[in-house]
């Protein structure tokens, strides 16, 4: 039944798109467009969420003749496939409510309307998907969609080459996992993941299988050094298609992942989980360093992805570690930990994209330092956007801290893991994840320091308005559910908790019977944590002590100029900027990492020409990664270029070589 | 019956801390003022003034916006409620399972959040650098307190504080190199934390040098008491935290008989009093650092506190 619902969802989304090739030159195009993608998302969601709560039962699975004539296409919904849906589908809901509103800016809404719910349906198929065939044609239908949304605004010439990036970085990544089915499928070529499933591959071919996985869902999640297309290509899009793609898309990556290491492979070894809890933390890390150098709202939300996607990573890697060594309560634990910030990181970022969208449409700019004093003009994309960022730099009682906190539990669970290289490498990624989670902090109070608070900085900030009231809903919902996350954790971790018991055969403790919704990850003497007190006791101390100051002391008040220690200056542009807010950071930590150069040029005494300050950031995956590479292909192709001005004995000759070089690798290889 | 009581021990730490914050500031001040040849101000003067402050018209600049006066309160709160759960005088009450270690860090994260934004509201070059730098310090000194809180988690098997505490009071934890690379580690947080010498000096308003001070500039009135009282409280906080975690003998069982709780609480403030003491102490034997010296100290902490992570993932015997 829930296939049958999603693959109707599908279909549904395919005709929004095809309704809107048809309708979107009118004026109702845009509103309809995005109404009916609402109405499906919701459809969609609620059918994956009764499929993830009926998960015991069973997965339902179907079989269509349709794709290859000799495989046909299967699609099955189990509970991770149920989870991801619901990860999709709510945002989706959220996303297109404030397309509704935020699609009427549209410069060219042709571009954006038809690519829209196919990219939606894209993303539903992949998860739906349960053969290689149909996951793969999903997969790259995904990644086109979404790269068409990147190149909607075509004519700007750093979007043009965001897309060029992405579209490699896409065809790259699928065919690190057509090679993963490849090898997965075997010389019989099962393409079926329920044939997958039953073999088990040899621990080498596993292994192959394992890393080409890792690159090509990684590539698409936003693994460094796989990132570099992400802080390209997510700001480039509409925003809420970025959110999207920050939210959702690097999700589906993960879901990917997920489904080739835990699901399909079978037993992991120690090492991959070594490899993994490597990856991530670096991932946090230099993601994070990097959104804090970041001056653009958009490209530092997208940064922060990156970094998000590390922990997440973290979380998994733990749990290949757990499972592989047969400790599946601790691989539970650390599997619901990177379950849950999956779902939670969905909520806030697409909550922080549609609010840079929403900074935006109101004052037309998105570089912070042209921004400033937005709580003013816009007081409730402030709240919300305050709520995503506190979220996000994983502040009790909001939700971020929940799935941090589950992490670290995780993390101080792992000294029983038997081998040594892992024990060494556990500490050093939790120091890390320490790390980010505090960068994390100084990163959003940077983002919303620069751009809500202080003085407008130009006269578009000034000038800027509140946005309209679909926008305005699809934030408020997600705040609200940011927050209700942050407090009721139990229900949530209850609802993963089939997605946990089918991919590591246990689950952690049940939370829903505890008392006053605390949860309890192992054991009450161990840890617990509960969101609910711990919201309580800070609203009821807060508003106690202001009532009692208010009423048995003074509540006057009294406006005044800013006093400034004396030295008031009116230019709105001596206040800190948001790359004076990082110039600590930066010099402390960019200068080896990111080999930040900070150019001055200071016009002598008497010289009237203004100074220039220029700070010139290197990622180092450009430079140690993509630079290389780029000069090796770029030198080996004008090296074979010779090839193309031979004379026919050559070629000749070449041909009998190749020939007889292929005919010692058959003979080897039979 | 049983519950109220609970309560009341509950509502007793919660109260203990709120009162004895600005005593504790009162000694350390009157120490280092002893320590330097003055007389200093009596020892309660930090409730005369907040008494005087909380009484006084609030001046808010025009465009202080709702962040500004919010913000004091919601410190306040956070870190009222960060130093109400730590164990002081009795282990195991009745919400103290409510937060553990890392959540508590956290808590503190928060009311830093908070505060950090109150600096960048007005919009004033001095807010911003105190942000800046504040944001700076956190960023290292919030991992190392994390890898602290790991140190003693991984020892007592816990993070709950009211569990670690009872771990380190009855079984042998004995000497151990984490548990010292560990202390180290928490008091040069605690002094990087809590604004002292040699990262911050409480008592400068030499705008370059400042930190904290930066960031509160242009508070006044009640919102600025309340940013002292919630700095008062986080200094007790630390205390606390230290004498839970690393000194924690003469604590009561939450159930247990009056005389006891007393013996409790009486253990609690002697060593309150003591390190009061030591802070001024250390603090008037050393200058304060320019800036960017800062990363070193702190990151000697940080370093320390891996290494004793380190330690204890390779041997629990560490």
């Amino acid at each position: 039944m829930p296939v049958i619902v999603g693959l109707w969802c599908v279909a549904a989304f395919f005709a929004v798109a095809v309704l809107a090739v048809a309708a979107g030159r009118h004026r109702s195009g845009t509103p309809l467009v995005y109404g009916s993608a609402f109405l499906v998302s919701v459809v969609a969601l609620v059918a994956a969420l009764a499929a993830l709560l009926n998960a015991p039962a069973g997965a339902a699975a179907l079989h269509l003749p349709l794709g290859l004539p000799w495989i046909g296409a299967h699609f099955r919904v189990d509970a991770l496939s149920a989870f991801f849906l619901i990860v999709i589908n709510l945002s989706g809901a959220a996303a297109s409510l404030y397309g509704v509103g935020y699609g009427r800016h549209e410069p060219s809404p042709m571009r954006v309307l038809p690519f829209y719910p196919a990219f939606l349906a894209g993303m539903n198929l992949v998860v739906l998907a349960d053969d290689a065939f149909s996951f793969l044609v999903a997969w790259e239908f995904m990644s086109l969609a979404s790269w068409a949304l990147v190149m909607a605004h075509h004519t700007v010439a750093a979007n043009v080459r965001a897309g060029y990036i992405y579209l490699l970085m896409a065809s790259f990544g699928t065919l690190c996992l057509l090679f993963a089915f490849g090898v997965l499928a075997g010389p019989a070529g099962q393409y079926s993941f329920a044939a997958m499933r039953t073999s088990s591959p040899d621990a080498t071919l596993a292994l192959i299988a394992f890393a080409a996985a890792l690159i090509g869902a990684g590539s698409k999640a936003g693994l460094v050094p796989l990132h570099v297309w992400l802080p390209l290509a997510h700001p480039a899009a509409p925003s809420h298609v970025s959110a999207l793609l920050s939210g959702v898309m690097t999700k589906v990556g993960v879901y990917g992942f997920v489904r080739i290491a835990f699901d399909l492979i079978g037993e992991p070894t120690p090492w991959s989980g070594l490899v993994v809890l490597g990856v991530g933390g670096i991932t946090a890390v230099l993601g994070i360093l990097y959104a804090c150098l970041q001056h653009d709202l958009k490209r530092l939300l997208a940064y922060s992805t990156v970094e998000n996607i590390g922990v997440i990573f973290v979380g998994l890697g733990l749990a290949l570690a757990f499972e592989a060594n047969g400790l599946d309560s601790m691989a539970a634990l650390a599997m619901t930990a990177a379950l849950l910030h999956v779902f939670n990181h969905s909520l806030f970022k697409s909550l922080l994209f549609f609010g840079a969208g929403a900074v935006l449409t109101g004052s037309g700019e998105r570089h912070m330092d042209r921004l400033g004093g937005l709580i003013h003009r816009m007081p409730k994309t402030a709240v919300v956007f305050l709520v995503g960022c506190c979220a996000i730099s994983a502040l009790p009682p909001f939700n971020g801290f929940v799935s941090e906190w589950l992490t670290f539990q995780a993390i101080l669970v792992s000294p029983q893991l038997p081998q040594l290289t892992l024990k060494l490498m556990v500490p050093v990624v939790g120091a890390l994840l320490a790390l980010s989670a505090a960068f994390a902090a100084a990163c959003f109070v940077k983002a919303f320091g620069v751009t809500f608070l202080g003085r407008p900085r130009t006269p578009a900030a000034e000038a800027a308005h509140e946005v309209d009231g679909f926008s305005l809903a699809a934030m408020m919902a997600l705040a609200v559910l940011c927050l209700a996350a942050g407090v009721f954790p139990g229900m949530l971790i209850d609802l993963t908790a089939p997605v946990v018991t089918s991919l590591v055969d246990a689950r952690i403790p049940g939370q829903a019977a505890l008392p006053w919704l605390s949860i309890v990850p192992i054991a009450q003497s161990r840890s617990s944590y509960n969101g609910m007190i711990i919201l309580l006791f800070l609203a009821s101390s807060g508003t106690l002590t202001a009532a009692v100051i208010h009423r048995f002391a003074t509540r006057a008040t009294r406006r005044s100029a800013i006093w400034d220690c004396g030295f008031p200056l009116a230019a709105p542009n001596t206040q800190y900027t948001s790359s004076s807010f990082a110039m600590p950071i930066r010099r402390v930590f960019g200068a080896t990492l990111f080999h930040v150069r900070e150019y001055v040029d200071m016009p002598r005494p008497g010289d009237m020409r203004p100074g220039h300050y220029r700070v010139k950031v290197f990622d180092p995956a450009w430079r140690f990664v993509y630079g290389p590479l780029a000069r090796g292909i770029s030198v080996t192709a004008s090296r074979l270029n010779g090839l193309q001005f031979l004379t026919i004995r050559r070629y000749l000759t070449l041909v009998f070589f190749a020939l007889i070089v292929l005919l010692i690798v058959v003979a080897t290889w039979r | 019956m049983a519950l109220i009581y609970d309560f009341l021990a509950q509502g007793v730490q919660v109260a203990i801390v709120l009162m004895i914050a600005p005593l504790v500031l009162g000694v350390t001040r009157k120490v280092r003022a002893r320590l330097l040849r003055r007389v200093g101000p009596p020892l309660l003067q930090p409730y005369s003034d907040l008494w005087k402050l909380m009484h006084k018209e609030a001046v808010l600049a025009h465009n202080a916006s709702w962040v500004y006066r919010v913000a004091p309160y919601a410190m306040f709160a956070a870190t009222w409620v960060a130093a109400g759960l730590v164990p002081t005088y009795a282990h195991s009450l009745v919400f103290s399972w409510a937060a553990d270690l890392i959540a508590i860090v956290a808590l503190l994260g928060t009311a830093r959040f908070a505060l950090a934004l109150a600096g960048l509201d007005v919009g004033t070059a001095f807010g911003g650098i105190g942000s800046s730098r504040e944001m700076l310090i956190a960023s290292l000194a919030e991992p190392a307190m994390l890898l602290v809180a790991f140190t003693v988690a991984l020892i007592a098997g816990t993070t709950q504080l009211s569990a670690v505490a009872y771990h380190m009071m009855t079984s042998e934890v004995g000497l151990r190199v984490s548990l010292g690379l560990g202390l180290f580690a928490f008091v040069m947080i605690a002094i990087a934390e809590n604004a002292r010498i040699p990262i911050d000096n409480p008592a400068t308003h030499l705008e370059l040098t400042m930190v904290h001070e930066a960031m509160i500039l242009e508070y006044s009135g009640r919102h600025l008491a309340m940013v002292e009282a919630a700095a008062a409280l986080k200094l007790t906080l630390y205390f606390s935290l230290l004498i839970c975690m690393f000194i924690p003998f003469g604590l009561a069982p939450a159930g247990a008989p009056l005389p006891a709780l007393a013996l409790g609480m009486a253990a609690y403030l002697g060593k309150v009093l003591v390190l009061a003491v030591l802070l001024p102490i250390g603090e008037t034997a050393v200058a304060k650092m320019r800036v960017f010296r800062y990363p070193v100290f702190i990151g000697s902490a940080f370093a320390a506190a891996v290494l004793a992570v380190f330690l204890l993932f390779v041997s629990q015997r560490f």
